[in-house]
């Protein structure tokens, strides 16, 4: 009977997962769009949509960031604490102007993902514990540069974190021009072409010329930097900077957009557009929750099994 | 029994060797240097510590200060046994911290009930999602680190659902059974450090010389092989992850008797302690290899340096963060380099 | 267990092991189709066909790996179904894999008892443990320390391990799969021995490889699967080899013989005499020492010797994919500077590698990235890729290779065996080479891609690439290539060249110390005496026993002691 049974139940698997990995993100985004005009007061107002999508930056600049890793096969956990670390650089250095503090927290951002990149690339060091032991060690160092919140009155950093042009803010332009910026990285370039092809045969890379190392060390530099980006224009927004909660667990968040957006931890195949897509959807799901009153408890336990039902969902290409 | 029974017959007569000497002799015998630091660096390198602290700083060798280091180590080490047999299948367990948290809370509030009430409840809960952990990991085959990264999150909003969104701090009332169970001395040493002793004795004797030890230490050397060879590998990772979250659970119950309170704030971060403890310790976080004395020593190590960085004045606390976070790429590093060593000999 | 306690000895009546219509489905392939398969006690029966034909698959079903979709297995009399590897194995049939069934962190001796150990008051019994599988293995002529890890072991001596190991847990089936396909001759005689000692305690053994030579040695009787299908199954003493093949590949034997394994043409014509690639010295402390070669433009050079004797080691080191303490490489008259993969690349130097799945395809992309990925740089402007020129350069290939796919789009995972091989040969012609390292190029690809690939390698060589060909298939080497130098042991012990190029001569050079088990196998060119010793400048010695002192395992051969059963020829 079970014989007769399980082919049938398989080829509806096998229609139905790769579907689901490549289009249920937007299906998830609708629901919740579709949802939340039906049940959310005021939520079809432009004041509405300007708030999420200001609220959705940071975690979106770092899933773009995050994307390229896990398309190389990696991981980096360390992109809550480098935005820590580009929080407190800001509050070190803005003695100096807004226009310095904000390069030396982007080259601090890049040179913690340069490290982490040349642990996993030449020292070849697992990306899970290189990237932990920066998670570790870069929180702490935030913490002993800058050990409690610190206001930030700078008008340019405000004008940054609150302006805009167009009606539309400047953290919105931003992350914009970075989603642009990586979708032709990743179609048109050469890096964009490596990246997947390591995250795809590392071994047949290396054999095909490609330079292996130096493209893990771009990769993990520019997840750092993107970080730095987005602990940069939280700070903004914040109007303070604060090392110690700043994008504690957003790696979490990060990574779940990337996954759920249909790319696989396994690496080899990278998708932008639903990356975007991703970070929307856990950003729509967690104000839905908070809208209708749900305790902030509920949308973790909530964000966790979307998690877990996402990586489920994704877990099957990347076995074969 | 029936093994050994079945050796015993299935050996009468081999197949007959060849008469000449052995076709298949070991190609290489060293690496014994390697093999040496790897088992045994953790415990020079405390050793060293140990001996610079008692030379450098006053009163460090007080008997106040050790027990104080030990005591201060005694949850975390509980901590680190339960990841030693995670992270030598092979896996993760980034939820502990969290775990913790959550039993501390859970705790405090039961303890209005009792003291069995303070332990059961804590345990069960925490018991549960490890083993949640473990059959996301062992039946729906996803990556360890991403499902315990989950969790943790899970187990925090947990926490907090429990704590009223953190606001509620349970208190441990006074008088209770279990209090001087954890709080008193015997012989002058902290009660938690004797359980510490007894279960990583304990936890040393299941991992080296009994069948699941065995299967834990197959499934993270080769999880495919042991499959091949029977180990149980659902099963095995399923009571490990298990066992991780019932030991973090127990750490966290204890903590909060210790403290007389739940307390919402502690255990963040202790996962990468313990995780950073383990490796320190010598387990190999790629799986398959690794002790738990590693482990104790490991814990032991961390602590001490947090002791002597508090004695330091003018280093905050986070400093140790950056420490551990170094200690951990250095002791990695190092790992890798032996590891290649030992491949070319 | 307890039953099959009893069913010991070779004189147990009835089958060991019976199917009936065993049928398994794969998403758009029958993988077994309608398969009688029958095992009696104490034999050794070879399992043959070609790749795809479904041996993987019946081994898979019989081990519990895979569930049948349709037939019955009756073992022991009674009908059976294994659900997992374990139940197999618990029951008594194992399967010995190529390479992943043991553990190379743990001791060898936790490997040999894993599951078993022997135990006193409920804990392992490590002194008794390591005592008993000491004395097992040295049975298997493994003498090693058994606390030490399992990698420290070669992997004939791992496939030793996991034969003893089951052989422990009572195993009344053992099935082994392409089992000599890492071992030295010597410890082939080893493994032979062992087998003809499971046979006499009524032990059935499956016996999968395509070195017919062994087949014919040690296997009772034979069962041929083609296309999931049994197609013959019997006694292997009174069938002709040839018949065998042509039943293996589904053609009649006449064409065999007339075609030949190969479709190589003649002998290349030489454009010039300087060389394209000159290689000196080659040292990288471990696997090479001090090998020199070099290729001229049109020239196919052959390079002969038994597994690890650094062919694969030569051609890694000369891409630039593996270090080197010392040597010197030069492309046209030019050296290699930096060593690296891409200054091999750019220097000209091409290698498809030996393992296509692992180093060679890049499986979740298509076609055609596969096809353009080392020559990305070449297709594309200041880091932009040009979609254009790439989609010129992959249609000449895809036409020119005769790549079968279903769009260049489709997966390259989702190609055969054969088509794969021919995207990454495409990949690196696209390269526009000077100099093509070839490891292995034919293995595990079908009949019609292997005749392809060969004929590719004379038209490229015609054009005048000079190429560099590994092959263990001897046939390939001699017909393939103009000239072929012998290594053995990291170093150069002959060269053939012109019409000195024969199996026997040939053989004879890559024999040297381990003389009597190299030479047997497939000896079918009479050498004759003229060829020995003509092209091979500074060979070693003759060969009268195991006199190779520079090999220090070679000192403990087991030499005499094994004669060897060859009555089935």
């Amino acid at each position: 009977m079970t014989a007769i049974g399980m082919p049938a139940v398989r080829i509806d698997r096998t229609r139905v997962v790769p579907w689901l990995q490549e289009y249920g993100v937007y299906i998830g985004v609708a629901a919740l769009l579709v949802f939340n005009v039906a049940f959310t007061p005021h939520f079809l107002s432009l004041e509405n949509f300007r708030t999420q999508a200001v609220q959705v930056t940071p975690v979106l600049i770092l899933s773009l960031g995050m994307a390229l890793v896990i398309a190389t096969g990696g991981i980096d956990l360390s992109v809550g604490s480098v935005m820590a670390l580009a929080a407190a650089m800001i509050s070190l250095y803005l003695g100096y102007g807004p226009v310095v503090a904000v390069l030396v927290a982007l080259v601090a951002g890049a040179a913690a993902g340069a490290v982490n990149g040349a642990l996993v690339a030449f020292a070849g060091v697992q990306a899970i514990v290189a990237t932990l032991a920066m998670m570790i060690g870069g929180r702490g160092l935030s913490l002993v540069l800058l050990p409690q919140l610190d206001g930030i009155r700078n008008p340019g950093i405000r004008e940054l974190g609150a302006g805009d042009v167009f009606g539309v803010p400047y953290l919105v332009w931003i992350s914009a021009a970075l989603v642009a910026v990586v979708v032709f990285v990743v179609r048109r370039t050469l890096f964009g072409r490596r990246i997947v092809a390591i995250g795809g045969n590392r071994r047949a890379g290396e054999l095909s010329g490609l330079p292996v190392r130096r493209t893990l060390l771009a990769v993990y530099t520019v997840c750092g930097l993107f970080a730095a980006v987005a602990g940069v224009l939280a700070t903004a927004r914040l109007q303070a900077s604060d090392p110690n909660s700043i994008g504690q667990l957003i790696e979490l968040s990060a990574i779940t957009a990337v996954v759920v957006g249909g790319t696989p931890l396994q690496g080899g195949r990278v998708r932008i557009a639903g990356t975007v897509a991703g970070a929307v959807l856990m950003q729509l799901l967690v104000s839905t929750l908070i809208k209708h009153d749900l305790p902030p408890s509920w949308t973790q336990i909530a964000q966790t099994a979307v998690i877990i039902a996402a990586v489920y969902v994704a877990r099957e290409r990347g076995r074969r | 029994m029936k093994s050994t029974a079945a050796i015993g017959t299935g050996l009468a007569g081999g197949p007959g060797g060849s008469g000449g000497g052995p076709a298949f002799g070991s190609g290489r015998g060293g690496g014994s240097a390697a093999e040496f630091v790897q088992r045994h660096g953790a415990l020079v390198v405390l050793a060293a510590v140990l001996a610079a602290a008692a030379l450098t700083i006053d009163g460090f060798f007080s008997l106040g200060n050790l027990n104080h280091i030990a005591v201060g180590a005694a949850f975390p080490a509980i901590i680190a046994l339960g990841m030693t047999f995670v992270i030598v299948t092979g896996g993760i367990d980034l939820s502990v911290g969290t775990v913790f948290a959550l039993a501390g809370v859970l705790a405090a509030w039961a303890s209005q009930y009792g003291s069995l009430a303070a332990l059961a409840l804590p345990l069960a809960a925490c018991a549960l999602i490890g083993a949640l952990n473990g059959v996301l990991i062992a039946k729906a085959r996803l990556a360890p680190f991403i499902v315990t990264l989950a969790t943790m999150l899970g187990a925090w909003g947990l926490m907090l659902a429990v704590s009223d969104e953190g606001t509620e701090t349970y208190v441990v009332p006074d008088g209770l059974a279990v209090t001087p169970m954890v709080q008193d001395r015997f012989l002058g040493v902290g009660y938690p450090v004797l359980l510490v002793v007894v279960l990583f004795a304990i936890g040393g004797v299941a991992l080296r010389r009994t069948g699941w030890g065995q299967s834990v230490y197959a499934v993270g050397g080769n999880e495919d092989a042991a499959a091949l060879m029977g180990v149980p590998v659902a099963r095995t990772k399923i009571t490990a992850y298990t066992l991780s979250g019932l030991l973090a659970g127990l750490a966290g119950a204890l903590n909060a008797v210790w403290l007389g309170s739940g307390v919402t704030i502690f255990g963040i971060g202790i996962e990468l302690d313990a995780i950073s403890a383990v490796v320190i310790g010598g387990t190999l976080l790629a799986g398959g290899y690794g002790f738990v004395s590693g482990s104790l020593v490991g814990v032991l190590l961390l602590n001490v340096i947090q002791n002597i960085i508090n004695g330091i004045g003018g280093l905050s606390s986070a400093f140790q963060q950056v420490v551990s976070g170094s200690f951990l790429i250095v002791v990695v590093l190092a790992q890798n380099y032996l590891s290649r060593r030992r491949e070319r000999v | 267990m307890t039953a099959t306690a009893e069913q010991g000895g070779a004189g147990a009546a009835g089958p060991a092991l019976r199917t009936r219509g065993l049928t398994k489905r794969f998403p758009g392939v029958l993988a077994l189709d309608d398969v009688d398969f029958d095992l009696s006690h104490g034999e050794v029966h070879a399992l043959v066909g070609e790749n795809g034909a479904g041996k993987s698959t019946l081994i898979k079903v019989l081990s519990g790996v895979f569930a049948p979709d349709g037939g019955e297995v009756r073992y022991l009399g009674e009908a059976a179904r294994f659900d997992t590897p374990l139940r197999a194995q618990q029951a008594g049939i194992s399967t010995i894999y190529q390479e992943v069934n043991l553990i190379p962190l743990l001791s060898v001796a936790r490997n040999l008892f894993l599951g078993r150990e022997p135990r006193r008051f409920g804990l392992i019994d490590f002194a008794r443990m390591h005592r008993e599988a000491a004395g097992i293995l040295r049975d298997y002529g493994v003498e090693v320390d058994v606390t030490g890890p399992l990698q420290g072991l070669s992997m004939g001596a791992r496939q030793m391990v996991a034969l003893a190991r089951a052989v422990v847990a009572d195993a009344r089936v053992v099935i082994m799969d392409e089992p000599t396909s890492s071992l030295e001759p010597r410890e082939v005689e080893t493994l032979f021995t062992v087998i003809g000692g499971l046979r006499e305690r009524g032990i059935t053994v499956v016996y999968v490889s395509h070195r017919l030579d062994e087949l014919y040695r040690i296997c009772d009787r034979v069962t041929v699967l083609r296309d999931g299908r049994v197609v013959h199954t019997g006694a292997l003493a009174g069938l002709e080899r040839l018949r065998l093949i042509s039943l293996m590949l589904g053609r009649e034997a006449e064409q065999v013989e007339r075609q030949g394994a190969t479709t190589f043409g003649g002998p290349h014509e030489r454009r010039a005499e300087e060389p394209v690639l000159v290689a000196e010295e080659l040292d990288d402390r471990q696997r090479l020492h001090g090998v020199s070669l070099s290729i001229r433009p049109g020239e196919v050079l052959g390079l002969g010797g038994l597994l690890g004797s650094g062919r694969t080691e030569t051609a890694r080191a000369i891409a630039g994919a593996a270090a080197l303490r010392s040597g010197r490489i030069t492309v046209a008259g030019v050296p290699l500077r930096r060593r690296s993969t891409g200054a091999a690349i750019a220097a000209g130097i091409s290698m498809l590698p030996e393992d296509r799945k692992s180093e060679g395809i890049i499986p979740d992309l298509s076609v055609r990235e596969n096809i353009a990925l080392a020559a990305m740089p070449r297709l594309s402007r200041f880091g932009l890729v040009s979609e254009r020129r790439i989609d010129r350069v992959v249609d000449v290939f895809v036409e020119r290779l005769r790549i079968k796919s279903a769009g260049t789009r489709q997966k390259v995972a989702e190609l055969s065996g054969g088509n794969q091989q021919k995207v990454l040969l495409a990949r690196w012609l696209a390269l526009n080479p000077r100099v093509l390292l070839l490891d292995e190029p034919t293995r595990g690809i079908d009949v019609g891609a292997k005749a392809e690939v060969q004929r590719l390698v004379d038209e490229l060589a015609a054009e005048g690439l000079g190429v560099l060909l590994i092959s263990s298939d001897l046939e390939e080497l001699i017909e393939g290539a103009d000239r072929v130098v012998v290594l053995k042991d990291g170093s150069v012990v002959g060269e053939l060249s012109g019409d000195d190029v024969r199996e026997g001569a040939l053989m004879r050079a890559i024999a040297d110390a381990d003389a009597d088990a190299a030479a047997d196998p497939g000896c079918t060119t009479p050498g004759g005496p003229a060829a020995e010793g003509a092209g091979r400048p500074g060979g070693p010695q003759e060969h009268d026993g195991g006199a190779g002192p520079a090999d220090p395992r070679a000192g403990a051969s087991a030499g005499e002691g094994t004669p060897g059963r060859r009555g089935a020829r």
